[in-house]
C-alpha cells in the first residue's frame, strides 16, 4: 500500500493566542502536530502494520514543520517532504490544496489521510479539496477503517451518528477523534527518525508558478474576542444561590 | 450589488434544518437586491420547497432522485454541479453542518473557488463582503473576505438570524433534471443513536453534564431541568467516554458546535476543546465543586459546589418562576 499523510504543524492547543497589527504572535509559542492528523499518522502506520507498503508525510509550510516531521518519523512513519510555501500572497485553503495536489498527482497513493480540521485555521477544507483535484472519493471524520479488496469499510461520525460506507481505493480520509490512540514516540524511534529520508521542495521543483496557489481569499484582520467581563460566582446559603442564579437569568440576562 | 446567490438547504427527517432558512439571510446580506435561488436535494423534497420562499428565496430548485435520498459526496456534488452550471451563480451559502462541512470543499475545487468556511457574521462593505469567523477553537476570529471569483461561505448554525418567516411570499419552483451517474460510495449502515427531538445546534437553551455527573442514571436529573427550561441536553466527551451519555450528544471541537442563548455547564471542566463548541453561547453557567475549574473563567454566572444538590433544586426553582 502507497499510504501518504497529510499534516499541519499548529499551535500547541493550550497555548494562548495573541495578536498584534492584525497578526498571530508566534515568538514563543509551542508547536505541535495538528492533534487530528496524530489520529491520520497513527492509523497510517498500522494500515501499513497489516497491508505492507510505506507511510510518507507531506505538509506545506515552513522550515520549522520539520521537527513534526521528525516526530511523525520517529512515530513510525518512513519518509516526510516538506514543502515550503514562502512567496506565495495570501496563502489559503486553496493554495494548500493546489500544493498538496502538485506533489501527491503523480504518487499512485492508494489513501491519502488527513485530520477532520486544523484547531487553528479550523476549515477542515484541504482533505475533500484535495481528493477532489486528485480525483480521488473522500470520506470525512472517520472513526473506523478497513481495508481489504481494494475498498475501504469506513465508519464515520455524522454528528454523533455513525454512517458505514463503502467506497473503492484510491480515497482521501479525515481523521476523527475515537480513530486510534496515537502511540508517543519511543526513544529508538527518535533515534532512526534522525535518520529518516526527509525531503524539502519548493514550488519550482513542483513546476508551480506562485500564481498557480494564489489564495481566492483574504484575511484582512484578526483579532480577540472582546475580554468577557469576570462572570459572577454567587455566594451565601445554596437555596438563595438558586434562586438569586433564576432571578439574574430572568431578570438580568433575560433567557429565560 | 445584484448578485445572484443560491443558498442550499439542507432537510432533515422531512423538514429542513433551521440553518437553511439563517442561510437566505446570510444570502440576503451578500446580495441585498438580487435574486436568491433555494436549492433543495433529496428524493422527495419539492412539497417542502415553498418554505425556503416563505424565508425570502426568491425561487427554489429541486432536484430529485432516489439516488439522493442519503447524502454522498458523489451525488450531492453531481446534483449541484448541474445547477451551478444551470444558473452561474455569483455566490454560494449553506450550513456548515456535517454535509456542509463534506460536500462545500469538494464544490469549491471543483470550481476552483475560494470557500469562508464556518462562518458567524457577515458584512456587506460596498462591493466587498466581509466574513467573521473563529479561528484557533474559538480563542480568536479573522475577518475574510473573498478576493476572486464566486463568494462561497458556510454558515455556522444559530449565529446569523434567520429572516421572519412570510407565508404571503410566493415564488416558481423548478424541478432541475440530473441523471446521477453511478456513485461510488456505498452506504452499508446508519446508526441513529438515540436523541431527543430538539436539535443541539439549533436549541436556544442547553443543559450539558459532563464526568462530573457520576453515571448514566444521573442524568435523569438533567432532563428534568432541561424538560422545565424546554432545553435540549448535552454533554462533554468525558461523559460521552464514561458511557453516560451517547456520543451524539457531545459538545466540543469533536462534537456539535453550539451557539444557545442559555449553556448550562454542569460537572464540566472546560477543556479548551470543550469550550471551543460552546464559547459563543450567549449567557453560560458554571455549576462545578472545584472552584479553579477553567469553565468558570468563560461563565458568566457560577454556583460552586455540588451539583446533586444544585441541579434539583434549581429545577425547582426554575419550575416556581416558569409557571
Ligand atoms: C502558501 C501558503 C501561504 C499561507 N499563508 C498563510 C498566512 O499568511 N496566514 C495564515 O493564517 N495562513 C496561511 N496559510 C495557511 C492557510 O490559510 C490555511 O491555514 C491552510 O490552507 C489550511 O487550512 P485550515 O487551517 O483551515 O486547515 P483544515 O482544512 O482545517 O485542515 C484539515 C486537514 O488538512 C491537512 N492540512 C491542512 N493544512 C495543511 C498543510 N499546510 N500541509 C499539509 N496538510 C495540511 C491536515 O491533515 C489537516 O488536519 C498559508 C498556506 C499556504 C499554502
Ligand atoms: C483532539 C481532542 C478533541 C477533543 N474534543 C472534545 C470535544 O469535542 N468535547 C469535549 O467535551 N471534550 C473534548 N476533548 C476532551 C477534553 O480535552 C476533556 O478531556 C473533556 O472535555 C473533559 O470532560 P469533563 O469536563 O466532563 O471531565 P473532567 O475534566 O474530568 O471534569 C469533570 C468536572 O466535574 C466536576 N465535578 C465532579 N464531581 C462534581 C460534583 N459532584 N459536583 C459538581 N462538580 C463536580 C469536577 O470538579 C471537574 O471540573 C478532546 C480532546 C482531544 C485531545
Amino acid at each position: 500500500m502507497n499510504i501518504y499523510v497529510i499534516l499541519k504543524r499548529t499551535f500547541d492547543t493550550e497555548e494562548k493566542i495573541q495578536i498584534e497589527n492584525g497578526e498571530i504572535v508566534e515568538d514563543g509559542a509551542e508547536f505541535i502536530i495538528n492533534p487530528y492528523d496524530e489520529y491520520a499518522i497513527e492509523e497510517a502506520i498500522q494500515i501499513r502494520d497489516e497491508h505492507g507498503g510505506e507511510v510518507t508525510l507531506v505538509t506545506v509550510g515552513d522550515e520549522e514543520a520539520e521537527k513534526q516531521l521528525r516526530t511523525g518519523l520517529a512515530m513510525g512513519a518512513d519518509k516526510a517532504v516538506l514543502i515550503e510555501d514562502e512567496d506565495v500572497e495570501d496563502g489559503d485553503q486553496f493554495s494548500t490544496q493546489a500544493i498538496l495536489a502538485a506533489y501527491l498527482q503523480d504518487k499512485d497513493a492508494d489513501i491519502i489521510l488527513g485530520g477532520n480540521v486544523a484547531v487553528d485555521g479550523g476549515s477542515g477544507q484541504v482533505g475533500p479539496r484535495l481528493a477532489e483535484q486528485l480525483g480521488f472519493n473522500h470520506v470525512t471524520s472517520v472513526v473506523k477503517i478497513d481495508i481489504a479488496d481494494g475498498k475501504a469499510t469506513i465508519e464515520k461520525d455524522v454528528e454523533g451518528d455513525q454512517q458505514i460506507v463503502e467506497v473503492s481505493l484510491p480515497v482521501v480520509v479525515t481523521a476523527q477523534q475515537g480513530l486510534n490512540e496515537p502511540r508517543y514516540p519511543s526513544l529508538p524511534g527518535i533515534m532512526k527518525a534522525k535518520k529518516k529520508p526527509l525531503e524539502t521542495l519548493d514550488l519550482d521543483d513542483l513546476d508551480l508558478d506562485e500564481d498557480d496557489v494564489e489564495g481566492k481569499t483574504k484575511t484582512v484582520d484578526r483579532y480577540l474576542p472582546p475580554e468577557k467581563e469576570a462572570g459572577k460566582i454567587l455566594e451565601g446559603e445554596l437555596d438563595d444561590q438558586v434562586k438569586e442564579l433564576v432571578s439574574l437569568l430572568k431578570n438580568e440576562a433575560k433567557v429565560i | 450589488m445584484s448578485k445572484k446567490v443560491l443558498v442550499i438547504g439542507e432537510v432533515r427527517d422531512g423538514a429542513f434544518r433551521n440553518v437553511s432558512f439563517e442561510a437566505i439571510a446570510a444570502a440576503k446580506e451578500i446580495s441585498a437586491d438580487g435574486e436568491i435561488v433555494g436549492v433543495v436535494l433529496g428524493d422527495n423534497v419539492s412539497g417542502l420547497a415553498n418554505e425556503m420562499i416563505h424565508y425570502g428565496a426568491d425561487k427554489v430548485l429541486t432536484v430529485e432522485s432516489d439516488k439522493l435520498a442519503d447524502y454522498t459526496p458523489e451525488g450531492y456534488s453531481q446534483a449541484l454541479q448541474a445547477v451551478i452550471d444551470q444558473e452561474d451563480p455569483e455566490g454560494i451559502v449553506l450550513g456548515h453542518t456535517a454535509i456542509g462541512k463534506d460536500v462545500s470543499p469538494k464544490i469549491a475545487a471543483r470550481i476552483g473557488s475560494g470557500l469562508v468556511s464556518d462562518a458567524v457574521g457577515i458584512e456587506a462593505a460596498g462591493e466587498e463582503v466581509i466574513f467573521t469567523r473563529p479561528i484557533y477553537s474559538g480563542k480568536a476570529f479573522e475577518k475574510v473576505v473573498v478576493k476572486d471569483g464566486i463568494v462561497f461561505a458556510t454558515i455556522r448554525p444559530n449565529n446569523i438570524p434567520a429572516l421572519e418567516k412570510d407565508d404571503s411570499r410566493s415564488g416558481d419552483v423548478q424541478s432541475v433534471d440530473v441523471d446521477i451517474k453511478d456513485l461510488n460510495t456505498i452506504i452499508k449502515d446508519v446508526v441513529r443513536n438515540t436523541t431527543s427531538g430538539v436539535d443541539l445546534s439549533e436549541a436556544s437553551v442547553i443543559v450539558a453534564g459532563g464526568r462530573g455527573m457520576k453515571s448514566e442514571e444521573n442524568f435523569d436529573i438533567l432532563q428534568e431541568l432541561a424538560d422545565v427550561l424546554g432545553a435540549a441536553v448535552g454533554a462533554s466527551r468525558g461523559a460521552c467516554d464514561a458511557e453516560y451519555c451517547d456520543y451524539a450528544l457531545q459538545i466540543g471541537q469533536t462534537g456539535k458546535v453550539v451557539t444557545p442563548d442559555l449553556y448550562i455547564a454542569v460537572g464540566i471542566s472546560g477543556a479548551i476543546q470543550h469550550v471551543a463548541g460552546m464559547s459563543n453561547s450567549k449567557i453560560i453557567v458554571a455549576i462545578n465543586k472545584d472552584p479553579e475549574a477553567e469553565i468558570f473563567q468563560i461563565a458568566d454566572y457560577g454556583i460552586v459546589g455540588d451539583l446533586f444538590d444544585i441541579v434539583p433544586k434549581l429545577t425547582e426553582e426554575f419550575k416556581k418562576v416558569l409557571v
